[in-house]
């Protein structure tokens, strides 16, 4: 009995578990990247205890790979003799590590995943628990196993309706981002339900728990469907039974409902994500780069509405547009169908798969009083270079729009619906 | 006992020490940057046992340990703020810096007030002002890896469950 994340943290201790009991669990996968395994390794070597399996560790090179510097270059190497020597054999480089752990089918329904990134939450959308942790516990976990947790509370958030045209996942996750705040959900669990998240497609529904980590919550979760099983059988290597797990007479601390059919565009602005305004508010504001990609918004489905908009037209001249496919797997797919070419002849740049201007370290910085409108999920100061740019944050679609005008501009134009 | 040093709501771990600084992992290197941008006389004069005073959700964003790092190596006793973002809480408690969850004495302690903490029972007694507080008890799990001086100082002499 219990919210989807007492029912699976119940499932894996193997008694009833209630939301404020601390207790210690038995995690599936332990994963890390270039950027948080180095002191990751530091502690393993403190502790000085053995790996207790490393079958549960995966480490993905995508925040600073290839390197862009010596020091980038450095952690790889260290990271590289650690894993020859430790026989670690789950090793990813054809992505951003939540867009590969999924491809790889490491994520799958009632799963315990820890990651050194914050964005870990993403799992659950596919009804995992996931979360993310410093480096020093993906250590403890190497040796262990085992994380401690604090069975969070869960607040509901119930969304129904449908979404007009040139209104996406983005923009009502980033709507509930305005309306919570940064810290609306500290150390709770975030359920999304209702009709709206049951008809939405996978790449729609990442949105929700990938986010969830801007406004405090420790998980997000969707319950596992017909939607979820097709998914992991063909677009990813997980193959079933799954742990179909569900809420049973759940008790919520906070029940929130959102009729989606009102929502227009929105914008995360300049500095936090929850500074968040109706797009008509900043249209018209003047953008020096455009960046669409990243672990919430590089997938195949948000290039193909880029494409849509962009075919047949090039990009503002002085607006720099990088297009950074999450993943391999989706570079080559957007390949085959021709979304490349689209891409290059309407002048955009296309980035190496990864983390790219996101993390700041490569694919895209930004010069003092330069302004940003990307598909990212954070618009902290500093975070794509120099501490005096501006970041804005929404829609793959919007984003697209953006590039044409060279100023933020409504993506309903383009998309014929207004 | 130490001096009280303020900070807003939602302070983020880019604002603790920005990202260009976390080349290193070493303590008093981090601590040279620590609150750089929004608070630049805080690195040169703060003094071992200070208390950082802060507004909700402190230490929210990445998951970086580099924060809670460059406060423990400081020399700040402790924080103090009504709640944090949960990876800095979960970082703080697994390097052994000590924080505490208090929105009444965030709310009565000003800049510069004399603060006593004691973290064994989450006394807090503001000198200046002659007011006591409560902070939230920390579980005490929490408490065996602070006594331990971290979760990695803790695992080098015994299991993970002997913690619960």
């Amino acid at each position: 009995m219990g919210t989807l994340v007492e029912e699976i943290f119940s499932h894996r201790a193997g008694r009833k578990v209630e939301a404020g009991e601390i207790l210690l669990l038995d995690v599936d996968y332990i994963m890390s990247h270039d950027n948080t395994t180095p002191l990751a390794i530091k502690a393993f070597r403190e502790i000085g205890k053995p790996i207790l399996d490393k079958n549960k560790i995966v480490i993905v090179f995508d925040h600073a790979y290839p390197a862009p510097n010596v020091q980038a270059a450095e952690n790889h190497k260290k990271i590289t003799d650690f894993m020859k020597e430790q026989g670690i054999s789950h090793f990813l480089h054809q992505g951003i590590c939540h867009q590969v752990m999924i491809e790889e089918g490491f994520v799958t329904p009632g799963a315990v995943i820890v990651g050194g990134d914050s964005h870990t939450n993403t799992y659950g959308a596919l009804g995992a628990f996931s979360t993310g942790f410093g480096s020093t516990e993906i250590g403890v976990a190497w040796v262990t196993g085992k994380a401690w947790f604090r069975t969070p509370e869960t607040i509901l958030i119930r969304l129904e309706g449908k979404t007009q045209p040139g209104v996406y996942a983005k923009d009502v996750m980033l709507y509930i981002a305005g309306m919570l705040g940064m810290d609306g959900a500290t150390y709770k669990s975030v359920e999304f339900s209702g009709s709206y998240i049951a008809g939405l497609p996978m790449h729609e529904r990442i949105i929700f728990p990938n986010i969830s980590t801007e406004i405090g919550a420790k998980c997000g979760m969707i319950v596992a469907d017909d939607t979820t099983v097709d998914f992991l059988q063909h677009q990813t290597k997980a193959r079933g039974p799954y742990q179909l797990l569900k809420p049973v007479n759940p008790r919520y601390i906070r029940e929130i409902d959102i009729d989606v059919s009102k929502l227009d565009p929105q914008v995360a602005c300049h500095p936090d994500v929850d500074n968040v305004k109706l797009l008509s508010e900043v249209e018209g504001l003047p953008i020096d780069e455009v960046f669409i990609g990243t672990c919430t918004n590089g997938r195949y489905e948000d290039l193909e509405i880029v494409a849509r908009i962009l075919k047949g037209h090039t990009v503002n001249k002085y607006t720099r547009t990088i297009i950074t496919p999450a993943s391999t797997l989706i570079y080559q797919k957007a390949l085959k169908n021709g979304l490349i070419d689209v891409f290059l002849e309407a002048g955009c740049t296309i980035g190496i798969t990864g983390c790219g201007a996101c993390v700041g370290r490569h694919g895209g910085l930004l010069a003092a009083g330069e302004r940003a409108f990307t598909t990212m999920n954070r618009n902290f100061i500093g975070r794509m270079g120099s501490a005096e740019a501006e970041i804005y944050l929404g829609s793959p679609a919007a984003a697209a729009a953006t590039a044409l005008e060279g100023k933020i501009a409504d993506p309903r134009r383009y998309l014929e619906v207004l | 006992m130490g001096k009280a040093w303020k900070f807003g709501e939602n302070l983020n771990t880019d604002e603790i020490i920005p990202a260009r600084y976390n080349l290193t992992i070493e303590p008093k290197e981090l601590a040279k940057n620590v609150f750089c941008e929004i608070k630049p006389d805080f690195a040169k004069k703060v003094n071992p046992g200070d208390v950082i005073v802060a507004g909700n959700n402190f230490g929210c964003g990445s998951s970086r340990e580099h924060a809670p790092i460059a406060i423990k190596g400081s020399g700040a006793a402790c924080v103090i703020a009504p709640s944090y973002g949960r990876i800095f809480f979960r970082n703080s408690i697994n390097i052994g810096l000590p924080i505490l969850e208090c929105p009444e004495a965030a709310e009565g302690i000003e800049e510069g007030d004399e603060v006593e903490v004691d973290l064994a029972n989450g006394k807090i007694r503001n000198i200046t002002r002659g007011t006591a507080f409560q902070a939230r008890p920390l579980p005490d799990f929490v408490l065996k890896i602070a006594a331990a001086g971290g979760i990695v100082a803790f695992l080098k002499n015994h299991d993970l469950e002997e913690l619960l």
